[in-house]
């Protein structure tokens, strides 16, 4: 990834290892590649980017989480939902509301078949 | 809802991959599963990212998910042959034994491949696949079309990644129940004899332990140190 160097520089604390970025669950790499498709195609730069997630952190180090790391993109993805709301992207409500249509797909799918939403 | 017990797993012969016995349970997503997806599909529909861009990416990363404990799990396999009879008779538990628990009620059941019989998984789809242990599935292999031709002629499937298995080799497509994951326990391969269990799991790649690849060889590894 060209962008990788960059996004390091923006975000010491970024999970990776000597070869780039880790993730402990597939989410985490979904959330990620979100966050790197918004930028390549503009919506913000890695600067901006940074400040979003440092203050998801800071809010949640003054409510006493302890921060350790573990929940890098627990924080990633709140940071992603509130800049693409702050960018018009998207809503709080109708994100709120896709989820729960995402849950009740999920209720209405039978195990081993992909989960889609009804249109 | 088909008719099957719904504990059974099964293997596919030549039946169709739509047949697929997963008990009759919904499916569960976890809260940041569900807030993942409602934002990629908001983003998909309004245009903002491109599916298959995204695709692109997390390939480029797929490797770097999960643990891939199974790695140790197989190269264990290969150098203790009491861990290996325990491993084929209860995974569940003898992967148990190096700490990698998954969730409860998970049942994992290792698959020994032979010189007469290789095996492969299919079913990716959901939290059947075990990726704790084996890593990320690869995003191709979530695809309906590659399911069905898997099950339909799983030797073409594996030619295309470059394995070619000789036609003595009786090929075995396993496909994931609600109850049941699935972890291949591929052959060590040729000219490894007194390495370690660390040497050993270098070896081991995800594809292996899903049955559409091969572990790599000691030569793969000097062409890659190189």
């Amino acid at each position: 990834m060209t962008t990788t160097p960059e996004i390091r520089a923006a975000l010491p604390d970024l999970p990776c290892d000597d070869a780039g970025p880790v993730f402990k669950a597939p989410w985490e790499a979904q959330a990620f590649a979100m966050a790197l498709a918004l930028h390549e195609r503009g919506a913000f730069n890695w600067k901006e980017w940074a400040r979003e997630l440092a203050a998801v952190i800071a809010e949640l180090k003054a409510r006493g989480d302890p921060d350790t790391g573990e929940d890098y993109y627990r924080h990633w993805l709140t940071a992603l939902e509130r800049i693409a709301t702050r960018k018009g992207l998207v809503t709080g409500e109708v994100l709120q509301a896709r989820c729960e249509q995402w849950a009740q797909a999920a209720r209405e799918t039978p195990h081993g078949q992909p989960i889609e939403l009804r249109r | 809802m088909n008719e099957k017990a719904p504990n059974a797993g099964h293997r596919h012969e030549h039946d169709d991959a739509a047949d697929h016995d997963h008990g009759d349970g919904g499916s569960e997503l976890s809260e940041m599963d569900l807030r993942v997806r409602a934002l990629e599909s908001l983003l998909v529909e309004k245009g903002y990212v491109d599916p298959q861009a995204l695709d692109i990416l997390i390939e480029t990363y797929e490797t770097k998910v999960g643990p891939h404990n199974g790695a140790r799990v197989v190269a264990k396999a290969w150098t203790d042959p009491e861990f290996k009879r325990w491993l084929l008779t209860d995974a569940s538990a003898a992967i148990a034994s190096l700490g990698y628990t998954g969730r409860q009620g998970e049942h994992m059941v290792a698959l020994e491949n032979t010189p007469q019989v290789h095996n492969m998984v299919v079913c990716t789809l959901c939290s059947c696949y075990p990726w704790p242990v084996l890593g990320l599935p690869p995003v191709w292999y979530k695809s309906a079309p590659y399911r069905s031709r898997a099950v339909i002629d799983p030797r073409g499937v594996m030619a295309e990644f470059g394995v070619r298995l000789p036609d003595s080799v009786e090929v075995r497509v396993w496909d994931s129940t609600a109850e049941i994951r699935y972890l291949v326990l591929p052959e060590r391969p040729a000219q490894t004899e007194g390495w370690s269990e660390a040497q050993l799991a270098t070896l081991v790649t995800r594809d292996s332990m899903i049955g559409t690849g091969l572990p790599a060889t000691p030569s793969d590894i000097v062409q890659r140190a190189s």
